[in-house]
């Protein structure tokens, strides 16, 4: 009696669980599902008094137009470039310098990773005119790697930040322990500490990406050329005077915006997942 | 062990950062005019057209330039409205501004006081000059220079729902023959029923509207003494906000739940029969077009007479930049952009008002003046310059003072005496 009254409250517990877990998904997911309804609808069915979520008259228009207008197809590679390298970079950059702050303690180590965080405070206004002719001395200006460099810096303290928050998080006895064994420090570094760095670094990477993939004002400032424009530049195109915005094309070309992120993400959110270091050292 | 030439200490790279970036900024700074292109050239124009129409049109008239000048190409960039401003600023200040600009009049003084706008006035074609009216002109001129070329306006006019109007007993008026503010209450409260509101005031930014409508009582909010400006707040300033506030809480014919909308947003109820009339943009006839149900009548109210019809002119513009080396050239091609034909097709594409008395009559000629553009074409001689377009600090002034002081007492949370006293101590504040 007294166990399947146990039983009975588990099952209740556990069906509360899945209800709530499912508002959320609801919650968070609505938006894009809505996104979705309206990219398929006709003008005259999105002032509707009373919307619907399926579309009454489905048409593909809305993307045609986004397509052949706008040409979002070259915009979006161009933010696929730029923002797979500026991931790319800033991984590169901030594993070396994440690895050498947490290592070797110096006064300067604590130095750098405070100024580090104080340059977080900067607003990029402020840095937008000198970057901008920096830039122009260089010849960078409308140039994909000019706005990759712009994108780097702009990353890297926060990834800095963030990575050399998961080497702490590796113990020192393990790569002590591969030393013992003979290992080299490049070999260490190699087989020890890149695969359990492996979440941090997905983890940076992803945040490098969708920082570059979302980049509105440095893309706008920095490229001039239209067939380097990026996806945000030219989505900001189908919003006009006082805000008004041709919603059909707009939520056509953002659900394209939106699918390079969701799939990074669904292909490296199982790393993210892994690197447990449980049972590494045996206290 | 011999020094290599390339040995640099730490201190010098310490401080090559620094260094690099004092000659890029000293560099920038220099002074590189060079002399006026006379050869082919290549110009860059950004526009900000945006809808389909507007985006074709500027396209194909680019393109036409473009086949039959081979030595002065325009590369068209499109930008957009909500971020043109600081792309410019960014644009000006690096020295790599696009040669033709597309713009609006109000935003035009600050750069131009900056010197970043070239003046038009030795350029300008004369048959283009008399074309538009010199109280459009005056909205683009800076410290006696033509810094622009305007060419489409936007005036505020009624919107309304034809069958609810005919039902009610309502009579559209001429567009030589416009409804006052009292008739226009008065029609309104006829309109006005269980579940259906006369009008429809979308007043989420209600600034630069109550501007623009001041005019019809004379109302001016900016006064120029010995070079300062000061905001009074008279019995024509209050006029507007008054009735918009006294419709909707002493009539009770316009919707409460409107106030907090944007220009855009009453649509469904505008479409579904909740709102009969809809003040607004001339270019919202756009969104009648393109959104209306497929049964739905609707009609262009002229804009509403107080004293007068006046409102402010906000044009559209298009500039040089001064840092052009092609400027005669630049010219040429805008003598071209908007000539009547094309000036014409742009107003149609955007929906808007031509500047050009020739453009407005092919316009209403080809449109039979359907569709409001009898309307839209008479009401560019309402149009003058206002001049809280002229004030120093009025963006200030809009965004931290008039707009929150408006939506507190369009919410009824003041009276009409202290939202005066606010904006008038605000502009105290604010204003240089």
């Amino acid at each position: 009696m007294a166990r399947s009254r146990t039983a009975s409250v588990k099952t209740f517990k556990r069906a509360a669980q899945y209800l709530t877990l499912g508002c959320y998904l609801v919650f968070l997911g609505f938006p894009l599902v809505w996104l979705l309804s309206i990219s398929f609808k006709e003008p005259r069915e999105m002032v509707e008094l009373h919307p619907t979520l399926i579309p009454k008259h489905p048409t593909l228009q809305n993307y045609v137009t986004a397509f052949t207008e706008q040409d979002l197809a070259r915009s979006a590679l161009n933010s696929l470039i730029v923002a797979s390298a500026s991931a790319a970079l800033t991984v590169l950059l901030a594993l070396p310098a994440a690895y050498s702050l947490v290592r070797f303690k110096t006064r300067l180590s604590t130095i750098t990773l405070g100024w580090v965080l104080v340059s977080q405070l900067f607003p990029f206004v402020l840095l937008v005119i000198p970057l901008f002719l920096i830039l122009r001395e260089a010849g960078l200006t409308n140039t994909r790697f000019g706005l990759i460099l712009v994108y780097v810096t702009w990353s890297l303290p926060f990834a800095l930040w963030m990575l050399q928050g998961f080497v702490r998080g590796i113990p020192r006895e393990l790569e002590e322990a591969a030393s013992v064994d003979g290992a080299s420090r490049l070999q260490v570094l190699r087989r020890v500490v890149a695969p359990l760095l492996a979440p941090g670094l997905v983890a940076t990477s992803l945040f490098a990406f969708i920082s570059a993939w979302n980049e509105f004002f440095f893309a706008l400032v920095l490229l001039k050329s239209p067939e380097l424009a990026t996806l945000p530049v030219t989505l900001a195109r189908f919003v006009g005077v006082e805000g008004i915005a041709r919603l059909g094309p707009l939520a056509a070309g953002s659900l394209l915006a939106t699918l390079p992120s969701l799939v990074f993400f669904a292909v490296l959110q199982k790393r993210l997942a892994e690197g447990s270091l449980a049972g590494a050292v045996k206290g | 062990m011999e020094r290599s030439p390339v040995n640099i200490n730490r201190r010098s790279l310490l401080a090559l950062p620094g260094l690099v970036a004092t000659a890029a900024f000293l560099a920038a700074c220099g002074d590189d005019k060079e002399p006026e292109s006379t050869g082919p050239v290549k110009l860059r124009f950004l526009s900000l057209a945006w809808q389909k129409e507007s985006l074709a049109a500027n396209k194909q008239i680019v393109d036409d330039w473009n086949k039959a000048n081979p030595d002065i190409q325009i590369e068209y960039v499109q930008g957009d409205w909500n971020s043109v401003h600081d792309q410019l600023l960014t644009s000006f200040e690096g020295g790599d501004a696009a040669d033709i600009i597309h713009y609006e009049s109000a935003a035009l003084g600050e750069f131009a006081k900056q010197g970043y706008l070239a003046d038009l006035s030795s350029l300008l074609p004369a048959d283009f000059k008399s074309e538009i009216s010199d109280k459009v002109w005056q909205t683009v001129t800076v410290d006696g220079k033509v810094v622009g070329v305007p060419f489409l306006l936007e005036s505020q006019v009624v919107l309304a729902n034809k069958k609810l109007l005919d039902a009610a007993g309502v009579t559209v008026p001429a567009a030589n023959a416009p409804w006052t503010w009292d008739e226009f209450a008065a029609n309104a409260k006829k309109l006005t029923k269980p579940g259906q509101y006369g009008v429809a005031w979308a007043l989420k930014s209600p600034t630069n509207r109550v501007m623009n409508l001041a005019l019809n009582y004379d109302g001016a909010f900016f006064y120029e003494e010995g070079g300062k400006w000061t905001v009074k707040v008279g019995d024509g300033e209050k006029a507007i906000p008054q009735r918009i506030h006294d419709m909707v809480y002493v009539d009770k014919s316009a919707s409460p739940e409107a106030l907090s909308f944007g220009s855009t947003d009453p649509l469904p109820g505008f479409f579904g029969g909740k709102y009969a009339m809809l003040p607004g943009s001339i270019y919202l006839r756009q969104q009648m077009i393109e959104q209306a149900p497929k049964d739905f009548e609707w009609v262009t109210l002229p804009a509403l007479k107080g004293t007068s019809q006046n409102q402010a002119a906000n044009p559209q513009t298009i500039s040089i930049s001064e840092d052009s080396k092609a400027k005669t050239q630049a010219m040429k091609f805008i003598a071209n952009f908007l000539n009547a034909t094309n000036m014409a097709k742009l107003a149609h594409g955007d929906w808007l008002v031509p500047t050009g008395k020739a453009a407005g009559a092919q316009l209403v000629q080809s449109t039979q003046g359907k569709q409001g553009w009898d309307v839209a074409v008479a009401s560019a001689d309402t149009l003058v310059q206002a001049p809280f377009q002229r004030a120093a600090g009025y963006s200030e002034w809009k965004s931290k003072i008039a707009t929150p002081a408006l939506q507190q007492y369009f919410a009824n949370k003041i009276s009409i005496d202290q939202l005066a006293k606010t904006l008038e101590d605000g502009g105290k504040q604010v204003l240089k």
